[in-house]
């Protein structure tokens, strides 16, 4: 694999999709901590918002220790070169939350939908645009759907005025092979001008290869989160990626050293457990479950007397779609059922 | 009783047909007008079901009023051009069941708010809130007859087939509809609602999950009976309103999930989101009429 000399924009997760593994309680100052570290460290975009976008604040998916709101206003006053991202995700936020986020002083605006119903974003994406942000549309589960399904979609989301599309493996269901052959497409088929993205999923420790294959065929945009945490098995390690990428000769513009230690140093000591490829995220990956059903599979199986694994492999099945944590405990409660 | 209440059917698409389907059942209102902007297979099959047609909008109706008068107008067009049609046919004395988002009326969801509503005097225009809404503030309001709900949140998933153009231009308006009316005719002093668009096939039956979370310690028994009861009235027009799970207590959370099966009449069962419209719509219009009945 050749991607010598390739520019590639790092994005961080770990104060969005890591808001997941934390149950949406990392605070202020550990939010701060990190952004400011990660913003040292060179990292050119930072996402901060609730795990499940602006306006995720709900019994249905957490209450955050803080409002969007107030991460916000803090992580925007506290870094310097870093450029500050949001996540919507219509139906559940809206366009009043693209305006507080903007005040705020959020530049990027990732406005993401289940990767068959991009129609639904173009109010969000249209008044992103009006606005001036960089807006990015992000289309999730894009396992579920052939190539040539994420074209149309990703046209649709392009039409609106997204001047960046994202092929989001919010399952961590896809291998390299997939990657490649959606990044292809999309970068055969949209604008030139327009860029391409991939957000990965370590369930099946695939976030590296993933996002290696999304560069060579065309994606400049990555995500990843430092000390890789994020949902299920986390997001692709973005030190790990860093360094990677340093070894083949592409340009991050991050200093690699110094995002080991924001890894080491400011995330691992925030992590109420390991983020890693246990038997719950493997069956994710493998059977291509939204990641963030994982700790709500664990309570719910604690609850039902049910394995975990069992809940997920369920909700795959039944070809359930980010956002379904309240089918979880009728899951878990039915699969208790059919036992006894 | 014989058929009193005469009714005009503005919209001949998906939902005007499926409610004219439904009407031509009712015992207390007779659908006589399809009201459409051009010609198209909902205006030729009102024809063939012996309705009076127009293409030429509600002007079109304006202009031969007189041949066949109508009280109700379901209006099932769109927000943009639900004022106008209102302003014309309430000058004709029609009152307007709104299932647009425009909600120039009252929110109006049948079991909980139409009584309260009528009570409170003359209604010339009702707004049908959201599918989402009537779907799941029937149990909020079940709740919080009991006792004070500080905050509800409902979540509809619902069938990508069964989600229109309209809904998905403007997704913001049924999230922020559905919250207003949590509040407004839910009685929660703050409201919260997601949609979630699931494009498995076959299509899933529409699924809502309602939380709650009271002021003080939820009183069981009384939620449940209460929740019970208020199940058996929307299951008089929606005899596919299922409950699934729950009530579920946790502290001061009340968990209910129902599954929202449609009648199949023009719309397919999954589709239970519209169905809900359609039928609330309907039970509107003869409660409306019961009323007038029994005042003359």
């Amino acid at each position: 694999m050749n991607i010598q000399g390739k520019n590639v924009t790092l994005h961080d997760m770990c104060l969005r999709d890591g808001m997941h593994p934390k149950q949406h309680q990392i605070s202020i100052e550990q939010m701060v901590d990190i952004a400011t570290a990660l913003d040292d460290a060179g990292v050119p975009l930072i996402e901060v918002t609730h795990g499940d976008g602006l306006g995720g604040a709900s019994v249905n998916y957490g209450f955050p220790a803080h409002s969007d709101e107030e991460y916000l206003r803090a992580v925007t006053g506290a870094v310097k070169n870093a450029k500050i991202s949001a996540l919507l995700l219509p139906g559940i936020g809206t366009v009043d939350h693209l305006h507080m986020a903007v005040d705020c002083g959020v530049t990027t605006m990732r406005v993401a939908t289940h990767c068959t119903e991009a129609n639904v974003s173009r109010q969000h994406i249209q008044r992103s645009r009006v606005l001036g942000l960089d807006t990015v549309g992000f289309l999730m589960m894009a396992h579920m759907i052939s190539p040539e399904e994420v074209i149309e979609q990703a046209l649709l989301m392009e039409s609106y005025g997204a001047n960046c599309i994202y092929c989001t493996d919010s399952a961590g269901y896809m291998l390299p092979d997939d990657v490649t052959a959606r990044i292809a497409l999309l970068r055969d088929k949209l604008q030139p001008e327009t860029e391409i993205g991939f957000h990965g999923h370590h369930n099946m420790a695939m976030g590296v290869a993933n996002s290696l294959a999304a560069i060579e065929a065309g994606a400049v945009r990555i995500d990843g989160s430092a000390a890789g945490l994020g949902a299920g098995a986390g997001n692709t390690p973005l030190e790990v990626m860093a360094a990677v990428l340093d070894r083949m000769g592409a340009h991050t513009g991050v200093d690699i050293f110094k995002l080991m230690d924001v890894a080491e140093d400011h995330v691992l000591p925030i992590l109420d457990e390991p983020v890693r490829v246990g038997r719950d995220a493997l069956v994710l990956g493998y059977a291509g479950a939204y990641s963030s059903f994982l700790l709500f599979a664990k309570r719910a199986a604690a609850k039902y007397g049910v394995g975990s694994h069992q809940i997920l492999l369920e909700m795959a099945k039944r070809k359930t779609v980010g956002g379904q944590e309240d089918l979880i405990e009728d899951v878990a409660r039915e699969l208790a059922q059919r036992q006894s | 009783m014989t058929k009193k209440f005469k009714a005009a059917i503005i919209g001949p698409g998906n939902i005007g047909t499926d409610l004219l389907m439904k009407a031509m059942r009712s015992e207390i209102i007779d659908p006589v007008w399809m009201v459409g902007v051009v010609e198209s297979p909902g205006i030729q099959r009102a024809n063939e079901m012996g309705l009076l047609t127009t293409t030429e909008g509600v002007d079109g109706l304006v202009a031969r009023f007189d041949e066949c008068p109508v009280d109700i107008a379901f209006d099932a067009t769109s927000a943009y051009v639900h004022a106008d049609n209102a302003a014309k046919l309430n000058a004709l004395g029609v009152t307007m069941i709104d299932l647009t988002p425009a909600a120039i009326g009252p929110y109006c969801i049948p079991p909980v708010n139409l009584n309260a509503l009528l009570a409170a005097g003359e209604v010339n225009n009702v707004n049908m809130v959201t599918c989402g809404g009537q779907a799941t503030i029937p149990m909020v309001a079940a709740v919080s007859r009991v006792q004070p709900v500080d905050y509800a949140e409902i979540v509809a998933t619902v069938a990508s087939d069964s989600v229109g153009m309209g809904t998905r231009d403007n997704i913001d308006e049924f999230t922020r509809t559905t919250s207003g009316a949590i509040e407004k005719v839910g009685g929660a002093k703050r409201g919260k609602a997601i949609i979630i668009i699931n494009p498995a096939k076959p299509p899933l039956i529409m699924r809502d999950t309602i939380h709650c979370l009271t002021e003080g310690t939820p009183d069981q028994a009384a939620i449940t009976d209460s929740i019970n009861e208020m199940i058996v009235e929307v299951q008089k027009y929606v005899p596919g309103y299922r409950l699934v799970n729950g009530p579920i207590f946790d502290n001061k959370r009340v968990t209910v999930s129902m599954e929202v099966e449609g009648l199949g009449d023009f719309l397919p069962n999954y589709a239970g989101n519209l169905d809900i419209m359609t039928a609330a719509g309907l039970r509107t219009a003869e409660m409306l009429a019961e009323t007038w009945y029994a005042q003359n």
